[in-house]
């Protein structure tokens, strides 16, 4: 297995990175647990990196000395991912925050891994571009999306992370330092490593800087705020919409418990709650009247199939306040109880509806409260299971049965575990469940490639 | 209760540029908007309708887009709109327009209530509301936070003075002009506006009002000269407060009770 991290180690380190190396006492406690707090370990030592060749420096030594490394962004991970279980090294990157070229020629942004979501989408808001992919958790870093090909609310009509990377350096377990993808738009040269390093969360090597596909910020958006009496009425217009002859940005789902959380937790009222369900969906266009024309056949579609309003939002006032409390929803079912666990699961967009009334029929056999909200126009939904008091053993053994009925329903259903928070430590199991032992090995072949001492954050994804 | 909403429209973003060379608004890509303070005015007068019944009107002075706002204030969910557009009108100070106003109210009929927002995103002289109720003789409160009850004779309200929350009763006819943030206000619907009629909007020029004497209004009615116009400076808004564990703590105190999250004294023990 792997070397003890011993006091020699701290010091090698210490050399390599004079004044940002941390251990003991001085590694904040955050850096134990990730943002749902599921799994928990301490590292040997905290190494805040600000460069490439710094995160090979560290590799090298790594590798040369049989030492266990985790790389970290901002820790807003939903799955244990980051979260160093065997100890060793924690790889910190949420310092690497440089913009390294903005290419108009191009349309791309380079930066480096740390940066926030919300910092390159003001950078490049600042300089008349959109970084399409939006993540709910705008602090996340861009490394942390691309290590678990995060999605968010525009992936209807803009695709995922790994839609919108051209290229990426990559640090791999000796040290190496490789650059997977270019600037180019198209790509058939041999396997393409840039995309099987998407989405691996870590395992096979560290990302450390980023070409980003940018475009010109859309000129005109608008949203619309859609209730139905029924969460059956409202997810059910979802394919009608999904077939219309437009394509909205975001197709958002959310029922009046999860937006009355919000109102609790953000203390500002939502600007309406009085209806079952809700559907909000956005669009966007570089003049007014194609956008409008967007919106009014969808907003027509919704009345059409029982929508009982459509609400406006059209001014950056009323944007602010419906777009910040979807934001908010994780947050605001957390403060709802005293322990969650999550589920992300995605099932083909067709299944959706049936998909959320199955959770409802779980929660009730279960005995556990399982409000959700979710991307409806790409089926990716939100679940989450609430503690509420219940005792440790109770808590697990609901927990567990809920995790194997949503999980095993959303296979028959032709879903995926993940669709966007990825496996980490927490969905393992359901991993293996749903790809069957012959993928799990194709995996953990391709692991042995590119980790042959597994020392890149063991434990997680498979 | 029958309540009016004073209302305008202002520029579509609130990133508003002045061009420093003409001293005139760069008017932004994005088209125009009802300005956002009247919002929660206009709330408050659909909460007051539902609690109490009667109808809302609106009323805006403005060029004929101008109709745009209260059409989008219909969707809201208001009962009429009355558009005061005349080429007499144009060019008017915060007098002229809180006079045109005032007249424009005295063609709208039996009203008890008239609603105002704070101030403009464009204009920001926060001036038109009161002086609009000084025109019409009537008793009048800014900053008001809340309508708390109302009857045939009065209502009671709280308002954000200096340095204290104050609760009023105050005989209708008033005109109380809305504090920003105090609601969340609706969104306007889409199927109101596509039900709306066109009779839901009148317009009135200066013949239409009980005064026509020119001088009274637009350029040649307002007595403010313009020297300059330049966008307010930008902050940051932080407060930083400096030293020891103690004084930290009553610098956090003080600047908690200066905004009125803790009321002064509370935290005495």
């Amino acid at each position: 297995m792997f070397a003890t991290f011993t006091a020699a180690d701290l010091e090698a380190l210490r050399a390599l990175i004079p004044g940002r190396v941390f251990d003991g006492k001085a590694i904040n406690e955050d850096y134990f647990h990730d943002e749902l707090g599921t799994a928990f370990g301490v590292p040997d030592a905290l190494v805040r990196v600000l460069s490439t060749t710094e995160v090979s420096q560290v590799m090298k030594y790594a590798f040369g000395h049989n030492l266990p490394v985790v790389v970290r962004g901002s820790g807003t991970g939903l799955v244990g991912g980051s979260v160093a279980v065997c100890g060793g090294i924690m790889l910190d990157t949420s310092l690497m925050k440089k913009v390294l070229e903005l290419d108009e020629d191009n349309l791309t942004v380079t930066v480096q891994s740390g940066m926030l979501l919300m910092e390159l989408a003001e950078y490049c808001n600042n300089h008349g571009y959109q970084y399409c992919p939006d993540p709910g958790e705008k602090s996340a870093t861009i490394g942390g999306n691309i290590s678990t090909n995060a999605g968010g609310m525009r992936a209807m009509k803009y695709g995922v992370t790994r839609d919108a990377v051209r290229s990426i350096t990559v640090v791999l377990p000796d040290g190496d330092v490789q650059t997977f993808g270019s600037k180019v738009v198209k790509n058939s040269s041999g396997y393409d490593l840039k995309d099987l390093i998407i989405g691996s969360e870590g395992t096979l090597g560290i990302v450390t800087e980023a070409v980003l596909k940018i475009i010109p910020k859309p000129e005109y958006s608008v949203s619309i705020l859609v209730p139905f009496s029924t969460m059956n009425d409202a997810i059910s217009a979802v394919p009608r919409i999904i077939r219309a002859q437009v394509t909205p940005v975001a197709t958002e789902y959310m029922s009046q418990d999860v937006i009355l959380f919000a109102e609790e937790y953000l203390g500002r009222k939502f600007p309406t709650h009085a209806s079952e369900a809700y559907l909000l969906l956005s669009f966007d266009g570089n003049t007014a009247e194609a956008v409008r024309h967007d919106m009014e056949a969808i907003a027509d579609l919704c009345l059409e199939n029982g929508a009982l309003d459509v609400f406006l939002i059209d001014t950056e006032e009323r944007s602010a306040s419906v777009w910040s409390a979807r934001g908010a929803f994780l947050e605001a079912i957390k403060s709802s109880t005293d322990q969650m666990d999550e589920c992300d699961v995605v099932v083909p967009r067709s299944r959706v509806a049936e998909f959320i009334m199955y959770t409802h029929t779980v929660a009730s056999e279960v005995g556990l409260r399982i409000p959700s909200f979710g991307h409806a126009g790409d089926g990716n939904l939100h679940i989450y299971l609430c503690r509420d008091g219940l005792a440790d053993s109770e808590w697990e053994r609901r927990k567990s049965l809920a995790f194997s009925k949503m999980y095993d329903t959303a296979r028959t259903m032709g879903g995926q575990v993940s669709g966007e928070h990825g496996i980490g430590l927490d969905k393992k199991s359901y991993l293996r469940s749903a790809l069957g032992e012959r993928q799990i090995e194709l995996m953990r072949g391709i692991k042995a490639v590119f980790d042959p001492k597994g020392i890149l954050n063991p434990g997680k994804v498979i | 209760m029958n309540i009016l909403v004073c209302v305008k429209q202002v520029p579509g973003s609130n990133n508003v540029k002045v061009d420093e060379e003409t001293g005139l608004l760069v008017r932004p890509k994005t088209g125009n908007k009802l300005n956002p303070y009247d919002l929660y005015a206009l709330e408050t007068a659909l909460s007051l309708k539902e609690r109490f019944g009667g109808t809302v009107k609106v009323i805006t002075m403005g060029p004929p887009q101008a109709r745009s706002a209260l059409e989008e204030c219909i969707w809201m969910g208001c009962d009429e709109g009355i558009l005061l557009t005349d080429r007499a009108f144009g060019g008017a100070d915060v007098l002229a327009t809180s006079y045109t106003i005032s007249q424009g109210i005295a063609c709208c009929g039996d009203w008890d209530l008239i609603l105002c927002g704070k101030q403009t995103t464009d204009g920001d002289t926060a001036q038109v509301g009161a002086e609009t109720a000084e025109h019409l003789g009537i008793p009048h409160l800014s900053n008001v936070v809340s309508v708390i009850d109302a009857d045939d004779f009065g209502v009671t309200v709280r308002a954000n003075q200096e340095k204290v929350v104050v609760t009023e009763r105050i005989q209708l006819p008033c005109l109380l002009c809305m504090e920003s943030e105090v609601n969340t206000p609706r969104l306007p619907s889409y199927r109101r506006k596509k039900a709306m009629g066109a009779d839901c909007i009148r317009s009135l020029g200066l013949s239409d009002l009980k005064d026509t004497d020119p001088g009274r209004y637009g350029l040649k009615g307002s007595p403010t000269k313009v020297s300059k116009v330049f966008p307010p400076e930008k902050s940051s808004g932080r407060t930083l407060v400096n030293g020891t564990a103690d004084e930290l703590a009553d610098g956090i105190l003080e600047l908690l009770a200066r905004r009125k999250f803790i009321r002064e004294g509370s935290w005495d023990s």
